[in-house]
Parts: structure tokens; C-alpha cells; sequence
């Protein structure tokens, strides 16, 4: 029972890492309905400034600062360069934009700050911490309260901030948020913006546990299955989604995974995530779409 | 106009290459030696390092030494991202030379490239040259005639750490009973050795659980919480890239002591272990590619081509790592076989077949390495055409938090107990794929 709950719990926390990441791809959808293949790019940039930064002597909230405004002038830059020019063209004629994004904006880390692989220390011990007989990773715990905290103050935003309003109006009917006088451009750059950031703390996160390096871009391919199983337009959704996705995985490879030769983790988000799209093709909290044919 | 001018750009950029080239190879005395390489994705951080190792030596060789026996190398990279496909269009592009500077062989530099390349390059008569990589039984080289998985193939990889365990365990009568758990990245390689375990377990009556890990390996909770239910005495990491670091971390977690965990070839460079902090401190890794900027052939080369502004390393904090070693042995593997194929048919550019009887013949021996500087940093060997691993060697070294300390000289795989294993494995593909294995009559 102790091996259930230790791998269940443990599979929970770690599965907060990847909402993390799932929530940067949730605020672009939401604000222009494209799939950013570009984020894991940005989550890569982002995680890659800071440690340079941080390794040439800048403090750490010097560090902070100046990565964040570097992300700001690059959302502007990508709405101005890339979106605006693409404004009301398809949603895959946009999808299309980020994946050669994708390409410059990691070409553009590797040549400006080299392809080494950087230590990040933030400060938080990857030590266990027992609770009875169950092992629980400090790391995870925090990386787990980050996720809830950086939650709240988005939903805080969305709900209680006038820039939150308008996000929520363009989400719901871009052509009507227009018609009322809201800016799209402003709205896209504030979004990548947001998701920039979003970006870098999961960057921060999962550059302190498995190196700031090229691989961080590669984390988006467990964000998509969070997305599936927890909806492209939900924060909530994108929690509870990497909490299914952690949990399951780690318990599949724990259970099921000696039966059909182990090293089943990579593979089996997607099989729930086939299994959810059969039962709720929205996700859990995605909304759904109604078109008038 | 924009279009014209963009046009007149293009034309004069292939005006300026199209000059350059022909002078370039046109004298006859040039081998073409062509790379293919990774500076750019996942894998960049190792390639980086590892092409400046290479690139420096065979510079070193052309603007000290004057080329091999005056005979200039002729460096080209191609940019593949470790891709194994783009490995074979670029073998396909290069294998006739180029300008009249002919191939001798044709560094593959990664194990899948080594297989997808096999049956083309025995066509061609073209030696893949994969150290430390490609098919284990490839050692068999009288079926595998064009594959040379140099110095240390991964049965005696496997055969080495085992080695290791048993002297620090006192015996080999002491891994009776003990469990050894090999942690290992879920692809051919990661799975190579597991025949080899198998063996090695069988004779010693140690305990062997291998345990998978998908690529990337950036979460490895549930495998090293089985590996804290299993207890073992030691743990076997074959993992690569991302999911070595990772490792390390997790064992450190799960309470699994960093100084009872031996990488493999693959999991034992700086990158390693720097993102993994402190529970790194004490990681051992079998080092036929001994980091450290302190052999000869390093003060040679600090002088003459780091000092000159010639190197290839953007950051010279690096130079001596474990991958800018790596470029260096490979670069000496190559030159000395060139010398032996020089010795030969005389001091000239050698073709692909008689790159492959350099190859075989190639033998470097102590004296050698002193001579050119290698001693300690490369084992020595001795090729035959029976025999295309000709080492079988490594050496261990640990990470002290800061850098690599060697702590072990030479330790030689059990290639009497590994021999059987490769000459099953090579006849099963031989019979698989209706091939001969050659007979030596005839050939000197």
C-alpha cells in the first residue's frame, strides 16, 4: 500500500511540472486558438537567458527582471514579425508560423549562448521528505505550489484586471472584441508576454532538475496530452490534466510496465489521451465547439 | 529590383565558393576526410566539444606536422543533428571523394548511423569508423569487413565495469549472491549489452535486473523506486543525454549512493554530471576517453593551436573535457591508420579499400603513444582482421564535484568469455544475411 501512495503521490507532484508547461500553450490558445508549437523553444530561450545571465554575475532577481523584459521585447517583436502579418489568416496557417519559429527562436538561443549544458541552483533541495513510510520529493512539493501559485495569479488576471477582460472578450469572439474597440495587437503581445513567463518558470524548474540544455524544449511533448485530457482553453483544465497524466504514468510504468518490457511513460499519456478524446473530445474543461453547418 | 539584387547576391556568393574549391583539392596530395556532425539540437552540447577535439588534431596535424607524410587532410562538416538519415545522405555524397581527393573511411560518429550504413559501406568497400559504438559483433571483422567498432566495443564495456566491481568488491568470488542492476536507455543501445550481462552474470552468479528508461528520460521516479525495492550492491547506468543527469538526481533521492553507480562510455562526460550538482560527487564512469587537460598531447596542442588562435573551442574552459578527448583519440585513431596505410602503398591519398587494410594493420603500441603524445589518454591497441575492436580497455575515472579524477590504470574486458558471444552473434547475421565470412588465405 505504502509502494501505491508513494508512487501515486510522487506521480502527482511530478505531474504539476508538466502543467507548468501545458499552461503557457493554454494562454496562446485561448487569446488566438493556435497550438504554439513554438513554446518549448520559449521555455528553452527563457530558462537559457537567465542561467547566462546568472553565471556572468547577475544577482538572481537582476537575473529575473532582465529575462522577463527580454521575453516582453520578444513578444512584441513575434507579434509585430510573425502574427500581425498572418492576422486573420487560418488557425493552421498560424500553427505553421510557430513550428518555423520554433526552429528560429532555438537556433537563436544555441547561437547566442552556445549549445553547453548549464547547472541551475534555485535553492531548493531534490532531498525526500517522509511522511510516514511515504517518500515525497521536496522539489516536486515546491515545483507542485508554484504551479497552484502561478494558477491564481493568472486566474487573478483573466478575472479581476481590465487587460483580463479583454483577454476573455477575444477568447470568446475576436471579431466582436474588435468591433468594440479592444486592440488584438496589444492583447497577442501581452499573451506571448504572459506565456513567455510562464515559460521561464517552468524553464527555471526543470532546468534546476535536469539542466538548462537543449532537451528543455523537448518537455512540450508531455504538454500535449495535458492539453487533450484537460482542454486547450482551461488553466484549471491544464493542472488537472498534468495531475491525471503524472499519476497515470507513474503508475503505469510501476504496474504495467514490467509486463510489456518497462519504459512505457513516453507512450502512455498519449494512449489516455486517445481514450479521453474518444469520451470527451473537449477535454475535461475545454470548451466546446458549435459551428452552424 | 529587391529580387535582382537578392539574385546578384546569390550568384556572387557561388562565384566566391565556386573560386575557392577547385584550388582547394586540386593538387592530388589531399585526403578527403568528411564529418559528419552535430552542432545544432538535442545533442549539440557533445558534438560542440567533440568536432573542436577533432577538428584541432587534424589541424595540428596539417599546420605542425605538415599533413601525414606531406599528405594535407582535407576537413569537411556536415551538419546531420545525430540524425542517422541525414548520416546516410551525407555518406552517399561523399563516399567517391571529392575533386579528386579520395575517402579512406568515413567517421559515422553515432551507433545508429553505424547500422543503417552497414551493408552500403560493405558495397563500397568504405570502413564506418564508430569508436566506442556500432554492433558489438562487428568485432568479427571476418564478416563485418567494413565496420570497426574501435577501442572498446559494448560487450567489453559491460565486461570492464564488471571488472571493476569485482576489484573493489575483492574478488570475483565475491559477486556471487550480488545485485546489479543496470539502469539503460530503452534503444539499441541502451540494450547492447545485455547479452554480454547475461554471460558475465552466469559465470559469476551475480544477480542481473535491467531496467528501462524511454527516451528522453527526463522523469525517472518509477524506475529508480524499483531499484530501491530491488537493494542492489551496484547500479549500471547506460543512459545518454538528458536522462543521465536525471538519473543521478533520482538515485541521489531514492537514496542510492552516487559512488555505487558506474556509467558507461556515454553517461560519463561533464555535461553528465554538472546539471546533476552535488549528487554527482563520487560518480564513477568507464573512461576510455579520460577527461583531463594535463597529457602530452594537450601541451602540444595549448601551444600550437590554442595559443595560435587556431582552435576550433569557442570556450577554453573545456578543452581536456571528456568530448573534446573524444575528438582528439578519434582524430589519432585515423592519422596513425593513415600512416600505416601510408607505409604501405606509399605516401599518398589512400583510397577506401586501402583505408580498410590500414585499419586492420593498425597498431599502436606504448612507444607510439608516447611518441605522438597520447599516452595514458589512449589505450594501446592492435587491429587484425579478425579483430576490428583492437583494445577491449578502459580506464575508470570519478567526479570529485569539480572534475574528472582517474582512479584506475587500463582495466582489460575478459575477451576469452566475450570472443564466443561475438562469434555467435556475427555468424547469425552472417547466415541472416547470406554473407561468407572471409577467409584470411590469400590476404597480407
Amino acid at each position: 500500500m505504502n509502494l501505491f501512495l508513494e508512487t501515486f503521490i510522487g506521480g502527482l507532484l511530478a505531474g504539476t511540472m508538466y502543467s507548468l508547461v501545458a499552461i503557457g500553450f493554454v494562454l496562446i490558445y485561448k487569446a488566438s486558438g493556435v497550438f504554439n508549437f513554438a513554446q518549448g523553444s520559449i521555455l528553452l530561450f527563457s530558462g537559457l537567458t537567465f542561467v547566462t545571465l546568472l553565471e556572468k554575475g547577475v544577482p538572481f532577481a537582476g537575473a529575473l527582471a532582465i529575462t522577463i523584459v527580454i521575453l516582453v521585447v520578444g513578444a512584441v517583436v513575434i507579434e509585430r514579425t510573425v502574427l500581425r502579418p498572418l492576422a486573420n489568416r487560418s488557425p493552421m496557417t498560424l500553427f505553421m508560423a510557430t513550428l518555423g519559429l520554433s526552429y528560429v527562436v532555438e537556433g537563436t538561443a544555441q547561437g547566442l549562448m552556445g549549445a553547453q549544458v548549464h547547472a541551475l541552483d534555485l535553492g531548493i533541495e531534490d532531498v525526500p521528505v517522509f511522511i510516514g513510510d511515504v517518500m515525497i520529493s521536496q522539489f516536486d512539493l515546491v515545483a507542485a505550489l508554484t504551479a497552484v501559485l502561478l494558477a491564481a495569479v493568472l486566474a487573478l488576471l483573466f478575472n479581476r484586471t481590465r487587460i483580463g477582460v479583454s483577454l476573455r472578450a477575444v477568447a470568446d469572439d475576436t471579431r466582436a472584441a474588435l468591433s468594440i474597440g479592444i486592440n488584438l495587437n496589444r492583447i497577442w503581445q501581452i499573451v506571448w508576454a504572459v506565456a513567455g513567463i510562464t515559460g521561464l518558470v517552468a524553464g527555471m524548474l526543470w532546468g534546476a532538475r535536469q539542466g538548462i540544455q537543449f532537451s528543455l524544449s523537448l518537455v512540450v511533448l508531455k504538454a500535449l496530452p495535458v492539453l487533450i485530457i484537460g482542454g486547450f482553453t482551461s488553466i484549471g483544465g491544464a493542472i488537472v490534466g498534468g495531475l491525471i497524466v503524472g499519476a497515470a504514468e507513474t503508475l503505469a510504468e510501476t504496474y504495467i510496465g514490467r509486463f510489456v518490457g518497462g519504459g512505457i511513460t513516453p507512450w502512455f499519456p498519449y494512449f489516455l489521451a486517445i481514450a479521453f478524446l474518444y469520451i470527451r473530445p473537449a477535454g475535461l474543461f475545454g470548451e466546446r465547439a458549435l459551428e452552424r453547418v | 529590383m529587391k529580387r535582382l539584387t537578392l539574385t546578384a547576391l546569390l550568384a556572387a556568393t557561388f562565384a566566391g565558393t565556386a573560386l575557392v574549391s577547385p584550388a582547394a583539392y586540386a593538387d592530388g596530395k589531399e585526403q578527403y576526410v568528411p564529418l559528419p556532425t552535430y552542432r545544432v539540437g538535442p545533442y549539440a552540447s557533445s558534438g560542440t566539444l567533440w568536432w573542436a577535439g577533432e577538428i584541432d588534431y587534424l589541424r595540428y596535424i596539417n599546420d605542425v606536422e605538415g599533413g601525414i607524410n606531406g599528405v594535407k587532410l582535407k576537413v569537411e562538416e556536415f551538419e546531420t543533428e545525430w540524425s542517422p538519415d541525414r548520416t546516410v545522405e551525407v555518406y552517399e555524397r561523399v563516399k567517391n571523394g571529392k575533386d579528386g581527393a579520395p575517402v579512406a573511411f568515413f567517421f559515422t560518429h553515432g551507433t545508429p548511423a553505424t547500422y543503417a550504413l552497414t551493408e552500403r559501406s560493405a558495397k563500397d568497400k568504405i570502413s564506418l569508423i564508430d569508436p566506442a559504438g556500432g554492433q558489438p559483433e562487428a568485432t568479427n571483422g571476418l564478416v563485418f569487413s567494413y565496420v570497426f567498432p574501435l577501442l572498446l566495443n559494448y560487450y567489453s564495456q559491460a565486461s570492464v565495469g564488471i571488472n571493476y566491481i569485482a576489484q573493489k568488491e575483492g574478488g570475483f568470488d565475491k559477486l556471487k549472491g550480488k545485485k546489479i542492476v543496470t539502469v539503460y536507455h530503452d534503444s539499441a543501445y541502451g540494450r547492447a549489452t545485455q547479452p554480454a550481462v547475461t554471460v558475465l552474470a552466469k559465470k559469476y552468479g551475480f544477480e542481473d535486473v535491467q531496467i528501462p528508461v524511454a527516451d528522453p528520460g527526463n522523469e525517472q521516479s518509477p524506475q529508480w523506486r524499483q531499484v530501491r525495492e530491488i537493494k542492489p550492491d551496484w547500479v549500471f547506468l547506460r543512459t545518454w543525454g538528458v536522462s543521465t543527469p536525471v538519473a543521478i538526481k533520482t538515485a541521489a533521492r531514492f537514496g542510492i549512493p552516487a559512488d555505487h553507480i558506474i556509467g558507461d562510455v556515454w553517461a560519463g562526460s561533464e555535461a553528465d554530471v554538472i546539471p546533476a550538482g552535488a549528487a554527482a560527487t563520487g560518480y564513477q564512469a568507464l573512461a576510455p576517453y579520460p577527461g583531463g587537460p594535463e597529457f602530452e598531447i594537450h601541451n602540444r596542442l595549448r601551444k600550437t593551436i590554442l595559443e595560435a588562435g587556431k582552435s576550433d573551442l569557442k570556450d577554453p574552459k573545456f578543452f581536456g573535457a571528456v568530448y573534446y578527448n573524444i575528438g582528439l583519440i578519434n582524430a589519432a585513431l585515423a592519422v596513425e591508420a593513415l600512416r600505416v596505410g601510408q607505409a604501405k602503398f606509399g605516401n599518398r591519398p589512400l583510397n577506401g579499400e586501402e583505408g580498410h587494410w590500414a585499419f586492420e594493420h593498425l597498431t599502436i603500441d606504448d612507444a607510439r603513444l608516447k611518441q605522438i603524445g597520447f599516452y595514458g589518454l589512449l589505450q594501446s591497441i592492435k587491429l587484425s582482421p579478425a579483430d576490428h575492436e583492437g583494445g577491449g580497455a578502459a580506464r575508470i575515472q570519478q567526479w570529485d564535484g569539480k572534475k574528472w579524477v582517474l582512479v584506475t590504470d587500463w582495466i582489460q574486458a575478459d575477451h576469452a568469455l566475450l570472443r564466443p558471444l561475438i562469434e555467435e552473434k556475427s555468424a547469425a547475421y552472417a547466415k541472416e544475411h547470406n554473407i561468407t565470412p572471409r577467409t584470411l588465405a590469400g590476404e597480407n
